[in-house]
């Protein structure tokens, strides 16, 4: 992660950015809001490109979806370097609804309420 | 949860969560996750990397390919502390793998229907009966106002359950596609225990 700082090759394969690894520690769902609560330019600074545009990106709170598709980066790589910025506690990942098994009664409740307050 | 809160304290956790939009090529789903979104619709590529055989001409990816499968997804602000995402389907139904990864975690799933073209959303029919324990309903897309078939033939063509919700809807009118996901919701809460 702390690689110099050196333009990349756009012909370097995804999975070279992530060292290999395809699975993230974290429960990163498409969904999964990721915010930087505390920007810090040395943090930034230090960061390989693909983990610095996260980083910068992210002041602003983003889905993983919404990282992938602005950063043109395939949703594989995206969850591996918000894992591996998590870990350091540089990025927030937001708790989402559920993650498997049936959600519960009062998230519902509040997704119907919220679709009837915006009619 | 397991979530370390913002080391200052200062920042409140959001909740996310998602609707899937399915069905056929062509039937609306774009327009519907328009049509909901308070952003325009983003489209997502999902890089996928497939076996293939050998080819001359990529002599330096002898082994592998890769292809986009193209997804579109809208955001609704629901309250200070919760999204709502909306995902469509890649229209390619055989990414089987890729809903399975829109489809972890979601509420439910909408299948959009066209009448005209019914057996187009097979696939997504077989897909939410069979192969997960979402929730879903059908919306037929009336095109310009059209029903071309009655409720219940839909249901029919279909096979499908008596409890599984049928709502017509409009996808380009916002207030109707959103008739559709409260339709979708209030579906879920019968069906969780």
């Amino acid at each position: 992660m702390v690689i110099p700082n050196q333009s990349r090759s756009a012909r370097v394969r995804p999975y070279a950015i992530t060292g290999g690894r395809t699975r993230s520690r974290h429960p990163l769902l498409l969904e999964t809001l990721i915010s930087v609560p505390d920007f810090d330019q040395d943090v930034r600074d230090k960061l390989i490109p693909e983990a610095r545009d996260i980083y910068v990106l992210c002041q602003v709170k983003q889905s993983i979806a919404e990282i992938s598709t602005r950063l043109a980066m395939p949703l594989g790589v995206v969850r591996v370097l918000v894992s591996d910025l998590a870990d350091h506690g540089q990025v927030q990942v937001h708790p989402t609804g559920h993650v498997a098994g049936q959600p519960d009664r009062g998230l519902l409740e509040r997704v119907l309420r919220g679709l009837q307050t915006i009619s | 949860m397991d979530y370390k809160p913002s080391p200052d304290g200062s920042e409140p956790l959001t909740i996310s969560t998602k609707i899937v939009v399915s069905g056929g090529f062509g039937v609306g789903k774009t327009t519907l996750v328009g049509s909901v979104s308070e952003i325009p619709p983003l489209t997502t590529e999902a890089l996928m990397t497939e076996a293939s055989e050998a080819t001359d001409d990529l002599a330096a990816t002898p082994e592998k390919s890769t292809t986009t499968v193209a997804m579109d997804f809208g955001k609704l602000t629901l309250d200070e502390g919760l999204v709502l995402y909306v995902f469509g389907t890649p229209g390619q139904s055989r990414f089987w793998f890729m809903w399975d990864d829109l489809v972890r975690g979601a509420l439910g799933a909408v299948i959009l229907v066209d009448t005209r073209r019914i057996t187009d959303c097979f696939p997504a029919v077989n897909y939410f009966e069979n192969d997960t324990d979402l929730p879903f309903i059908v919306a037929v897309n009336c095109f310009d106002g059209m029903l071309t078939h009655p409720v219940e033939e839909v249901r029919e063509a279909l096979a499908l359950s008596p409890d599984v919700p049928i709502v017509l809807c409009d996808a380009r009118k916002p207030e109707s596609a959103r008739d559709v996901l409260k339709e979708l919701i209030r579906h879920a809460l019968t069906v969780v225990a």
